[in-house]
């Protein structure tokens, strides 16, 4: 990633923390006393131990008074350490939850355009695996980098103060503990991406052979697999063996780098002592004590800072990915003027409508349909024809390119978004469940429904038995995506949302795909009452389905190429014709 | 975890090794505090006029080196240690994932249905690897961290026994709250992933339902429900990070109170000549060292935890014996039906429902048998009888007069042309899906399949044609090329036996009665069952079989069922309309 974006993203993340100001200075403030308590009690210590001279030469009374001092400075230190702490906790989970509300809040209003050309798992990831990334990586940075930083700063100054040979000795092998945790970095970072690779490519033969697994034993090629997974398998261990065992070593060679520290403190601690003429320099035991401690705490924060450092790095990347979702333009909102529909009567009208997902490809030109008040339009073609793309165009779930929608006269794009699609009834192939109870999922078009309009519309759409069936009827409580209920049973509940709010328009795309033709051919009759006197557009596979519609649209290529009745489209002896004998042929 | 330690097996000598290194490390870590104090009692020496400043010079000299020298030695036992431990943790990694995967390979259908294939390579990858990480630690801390911890505490009572018994202490004190502070946070922990998941599931749920979401108008609805979740899980996050924040605060404070103590001790013992002051340099170092160590110990001990938690679950599988019934093979029945289903029932689970209830039927050699019903009527489970993907509950499946069971599955199947419901193509090249049906094939056998199953067309459109990649999924297929693809794969084998299990869903009317034609006039004759939603993809055939509920409700030619099987017309009705009949 750019240096630039990096920041532009700190900069975001800050902006983010505004809320939290004071929370942070006080973090702030208690990280600095902290630090400074970390520092203050060895020095006293230190001191306590140059009272303890030899047999009789034991000063008990400066031992107590150091005592005490040490004693209010831990209590001191602990106490900051926590309220940070507990700062630092509430700060980064407020803001993790901002930005979780932020995200979802935005996927409710991006174009679906967005949501259907990236997949699930992608979004799922950036609102929830890189958020809590982000979060680890902020609350990491909060409590580590921070006080990482003053210990060192401190450290270096009072060893200064102390004795600055000592401190010159330790300043000047430093870098080597950086150099080392530097090299040993960039030397794994290629074997890390090629085992992140490789596992990658056996996690993908994994799920597909585990995944078909019932296909595999069909052909009995198990042993095939085995000898082709057993080989990636091989290459990963190897691969895995060398980036687990050289990042590993990260920390012995860090920690002999501190060892060497610690023995150049004691070798230049030793010899001011012994030679004390030599340089001016007041020292005693204790001092010498005091500052091999700080050597060991000195040392420490330099390995925490490069995890920290890299966390960070990571928990940027997963802010800007997250930052990318929420900056996505929402649908264009509605203008200000924006009519609300009202008792429609259904009169729907395409006036040379073109459009396409994408620009380079044109799928739909010069479109041009009436549809009636009140009739049936079915809608035919090939897969990949433009079926579904009528539909979202219907809804406004896409806006044409160019051309007009109208529904009584009325373009939509001036309509309210709200009031067109309460005015549509849609009932799709992918039917969508929601976890909650069976109940819960009926009213979602009519939340205020009484249980009498419920279970009408339930035995309307022949779902009321199957419903009664289950352990708690209408209260049965469904999972994600409706659980353990079939597809057709599914479907008969989507049709039931429908038959309870009853709207002016109607959309069936494939409504009765899953369901048994004999359970449909009943629905059917439900449905024929349903449609009376309710513009209604219908998909269908079946073409029996579509045979008493009013007017059939035969497409192809994003093209409407035949229009007319059943009768009409059978003498016209065309594209329908040869679609609807097929179905005889054999 | 201990069923497991198997796979360690080839590593022994690296799974000795790594920990014995280990302890070679820490050993030599735990002299330098004799070290320095060594150092300061020189000094004192030389302070007190006792020893000359030149002799003082030469020790003080040597004992750095010989704390450099022991920085050597602790590198190279912990690169050492590293080492053995990597590849012992590797190696095993390794074998237990060939093993788990072979494993996985000969479960029976029920177990596959029973496990969730989600879950089966949930098992495989991230459980593996947290066995991995597991070992790994393990063989590096788990000698190590105690054995400073207690090393420090007997060097304390080497030194004076009253020392000794301000660390024990003071490290049972620090063992309590530790360990306290994570038997209350660890089923915290747990919750507020319960918690995440929900808010996870949330997510997901409304990027799937976003057009009906969107057409009912339940935005604002959906957002103040994800708020709803959002908060709880924040609260969650919030109650266990306030009670985690007390680890570091009260480490801190016993460790540095327990040096309160241990310079008091120190003071009285110095002051009664039975310590010197380098000594009690050395003790507080001791006591410094051993908070280090238990942080990572308790971090040692949640991914233990974990592993454990994988272990089980992978272990799980490893235990697992495939059901699937295996009889004696009989003598070869002369005369015998092709195929016959006697009084056949079948329960996915002992106790469930009878997904198929005695069904008896006859194929002859080389007829084309039609299967129908409504969704979950049993076609699918019906089929999965013949190459003996499950046991019948009740009755028997035989093939030439033998029970099914008798015959090896791996012969059994190797007859068997199946294509299943959902087409499925694997990454490769197409030739490779295709020789899945017989790996010596040549191209000129390969091409005719394609031929006969309408699949021409796919491979001529693209431009490397048997040659043309796959990807995963065969993602760049349409739904009813890969059907196409699926079929040709099984005619690859030229079957005795060929089912097709609604495989043609997704092709058009014309082409599947192209295909329907083209299956008539394979040379080698196959019985074929084709299993379809369509009357007209089934009406031609020598016999239908017509299921409703699991049971066999017709069994006949298309004229005879429309004359006496009410299912049968009915379903015809439906997709033909009344005057169709």
């Amino acid at each position: 990633m750019k240096t630039g974006s990096q920041m532009r993203i700190i900069k975001r993340v800050l902006k983010q923390l505004k809320r939290y100001i004071p929370a942070v200075s006080l973090s702030i403030f208690l990280a600095l006393l902290t630090v400074v308590g970390n520092l203050l009690a060895p020095i006293f210590f230190g001191n306590a131990i140059d009272c303890i001279v030899d047999v009789g030469n034991v000063d008990f009374d400066k031992i107590f008074f150091y005592f005490i001092v040490c004693g209010a400075i831990i209590i001191a230190t602990s106490l900051a350490q926590w309220i940070m702490n507990v700062i630092n906790n509430h700060v980064v989970y407020s803001v993790v939850k901002d930005v979780r509300e932020e995200a979802f809040n935005r996927l409710q209003h991006l174009p679906l355009k967005y949501i259907d050309g990236h997949s699930y798992g992608d979004i799922v990831s950036r609102c929830v695996a890189d958020v809590d990334q982000f979060a680890d990586g902020l609350l990491m940075g909060f409590t580590q980098l921070f006080t990482g930083v003053l210990t060192i700063v401190g450290t270096l100054a009072l060893m200064f103060f102390y004795n600055w040979i000592i401190a010159l000795a330790v300043f000047v092998i430093t870098p080597l503990s950086l150099f080392v945790a530097k090299f040993i970095a960039t030397r794994t970072y290629s074997m890390f991406k090629k085992t992140s690779a490789l596992r990658g490519e056996q996690t993908a033969f994994i799920e597909e052979m585990i995944g078909n697994l019932k296909v595999v034993q069909a052909f009995g090629r198990e042993d095939e697999n085995q000898v082709k997974f057993d080989k990636i398998n091989e290459e990963l261990s190897r691969a895995s063996l060398s980036s687990t065992f050289y990042s590993s070593l990260t920390n012995p060679c860090t920690r002999f780098v501190n060892a060497v520290v610690y023995a150049a403190v004691a070798l230049s601690g030793a010899l001011t002592l012994i030679y004390p003429s030599v340089l001016p320099v007041s020292f005693g035991i204790g001092k010498l004590t005091t500052l091999l401690s700080y050597s060991n705490q000195y040392t420490k924060p330099f390995n925490e800072i490069s995890g920290v450092l890299t966390e960070l790095q990571n928990a940027i990347a997963c802010a800007g990915r997250i930052y990318e979702l929420i900056d996505e333009p929402c649908e264009i909102p509605d203008s200000e003027d924006a009519k609300v529909l009202e008792d429609v009567s259904g009169d729907v009208t395409f006036r040379d409508v073109e459009f396409s997902y994408e620009p380079e490809k044109p799928l739909i030109k010069h479109l041009n349909i009436t549809a009636k008040a009140g009739k049936r339009i079915a809608i035919v073609g090939p897969t990949g024809c433009g079926k579904t793309t009528l539909i979202n165009l219907l809804m406004r779930f896409y806006d044409p390119v160019s051309g007009q929608i109208a529904v009584d006269g009325n373009d939509i794009q001036n309509v309210t978004r709200h009031s067109l699609r309460k005015n549509y009834g849609m009932v799709l192939q992918d039917t969508w469940l929601k976890s909650g109870t069976i109940r819960d999922n009926i009213v979602i078009g009519k939340p205020d429904a009484t249980d009498e309009e419920v279970i009408a519309a339930a035995k309307a759409a022949y779902s009321h038995n199957f419903i009664m069936q289950l352990e708690d009827g209408y209260d049965t409580v469904i999972g994600e995506d409706g659980g353990s209920l079939s597809l057709g049973q599914k479907q008969l509940l989507c049709i039931t949302r429908i038959m309870l709010c009853l709207p002016p328009m109607l959309i069936l795309d494939e409504a009765t795909s899953s369901i048994d033709t004999r359970t449909e051919m009943k629905i059917q009759s439900a449905f024929s009452k349903l449609m009376e006197g309710r513009t209604s557009f219908i998909v269908a596979h079946r073409l029996s389905t579509i045979k008493e519609a009013d007017l059939i649209l035969v497409m192809n290529n994003g093209n409407i190429i035949e229009q007319g009745t059943h009768d009409q489209l059978m003498a016209a002896g065309g594209f329908y014709n040869r679609l609807y004998n097929s179905q005889f042929a054999g | 975890m201990k069923d497991l330690l198997r796979y360690l097996k080839n590593y022994k000598l690296c799974s000795v090794l790594a920990p014995l290194f280990k302890l070679m490390e820490a050993a030599f870590e735990l002299i330098i505090p004799l070290v320095v104090a060594a150092i300061v009692d020189k000094i004192t020496a030389v302070q007190d006029g006792v020893a000359a400043a030149g002799d003082g010079t030469t020790f003080v000299v040597y004992m750095c080196l010989l704390l450099v020298g022991l920085g050597i030695i602790g590198l190279v036992s912990a690169v050492s240690a590293q080492y053995f431990a990597a590849k012992a943790a590797v190696g095993f990694s390794k074998e237990l994932r060939s093993d788990l995967f072979g494993k996985m390979q000969t479960l029976s259908y029920y177990e596959i249905d029973g496990l969730g294939t989600s879950a089966m390579i949930t098992r495989m990858t991230s459980d593996v690897n947290q066995i991995q990480t597991g070992v790994n630690l393990v063989l590096r801390l788990f000698m190590r961290s105690p054995f400073i911890v207690f090393g420090a505490m007997v060097m304390a009572f080497v030194l004076s026994v009253t020392a000794g018994w301000v660390f024990a202490v003071t490290i049972a004190v620090l063992f309590v709250v530790v360990f306290g502070i994570m038997l209350v946070t660890i089923p915290m922990y747990r919750k507020t992933q319960g918690y995440l998941d929900r808010v996870t599931a949330a997510t997901r749920e409304t990027l799937v339902g976003s057009r009906v979401v969107r057409a009912f108008c339940k935005e604002e609805e959906e957002i103040s429900e994800y708020d709803r979740r959002n908060q709880r899980l924040t609260a969650s996050q919030k109650a266990v990070g306030r009670i985690s924040a007390l680890m570091n605060p009260l480490t801190y404070a016993i460790i540095n109170a327990g040096i309160i103590v241990l310079i008091y001790v120190g003071a009285l013992k110095v002051d009664g000549g039975s310590l010197s002051q380098g000594q009690v340099v050395a003790l507080y170092n001791y006591m410094s060292q051993i908070l280090i160590e238990l942080i990572k110990l308790a971090n040692l001990i949640i991914t233990v935890t974990k592993c454990f938690a994988s272990a089980d679950r992978v272990n799980e599988i490893l235990k697992m014996n495939p059901s699937l019934v295996h009889g004696e093979c009989a003598k070869l029945t002369d005369g015998a039906p092709f195929i016959t289903f006697d009084g056949v029932s079948m329960k996915y689970n002992k106790g469930g429902m009878e997904a198929l209830s005695d069904i008896s039927f006859t194929v002859e050699k080389g007829q084309t048998v039609g299967i129908i019903g409504g969704t979950g009527s049993g076609k699918t489970t019906l089929v999965n009888l013949i190459p003996h993907f499950y046991d019948a509950s009740e009755g028997q499946v035989l093939i030439d007069g033998q029970n099914v069971n008798s015959l090896g599955d791996e012969e059994l199947r190797n007859m068997c042309g199946i294509v299943p419901q959902r087409a499925v193509l694997f990454k490769g090249t197409i030739r490779d899906n295709l020789k899945w049906g017989n790996e010596n094939a040549s191209d000129e056998e390969i091409m005719t399949a394609v031929n006969y199953a309408c699949a021409a067309d796919v491979i001529n459109s693209k431009p490397d044609g048997l040659d043309e990649m796959v990807e995963q999924g065969g993602k760049n297929f349409s739904g009813g090329q890969r059907q196409r693809l699926t079929i040709a794969r099984a005619l690859v084998r030229k079957p005795e036996i060929l089912i097709l299990d609604d495989s043609a869903s997704a092709l058009d009317y014309a082409t599947d009665a192209r295909l329907r034609n083209n299956l008539r006039l394979l040379d080698y004759n196959p019985t074929v069952f084709i299993v379809s939603q369509r009357t007209s993809s089934i009406h031609h055939a020598d016999k239908i079989l017509v299921l409703d509920g699991g049971r066999l409700v017709g069994c006949g030619k298309h004229a005879e069922l429309l004359k006496n099987c009410e299912v049968y017309r009915e379903i015809y009705e439906s997709q033909y309309g009344k005057e169709g009949a």
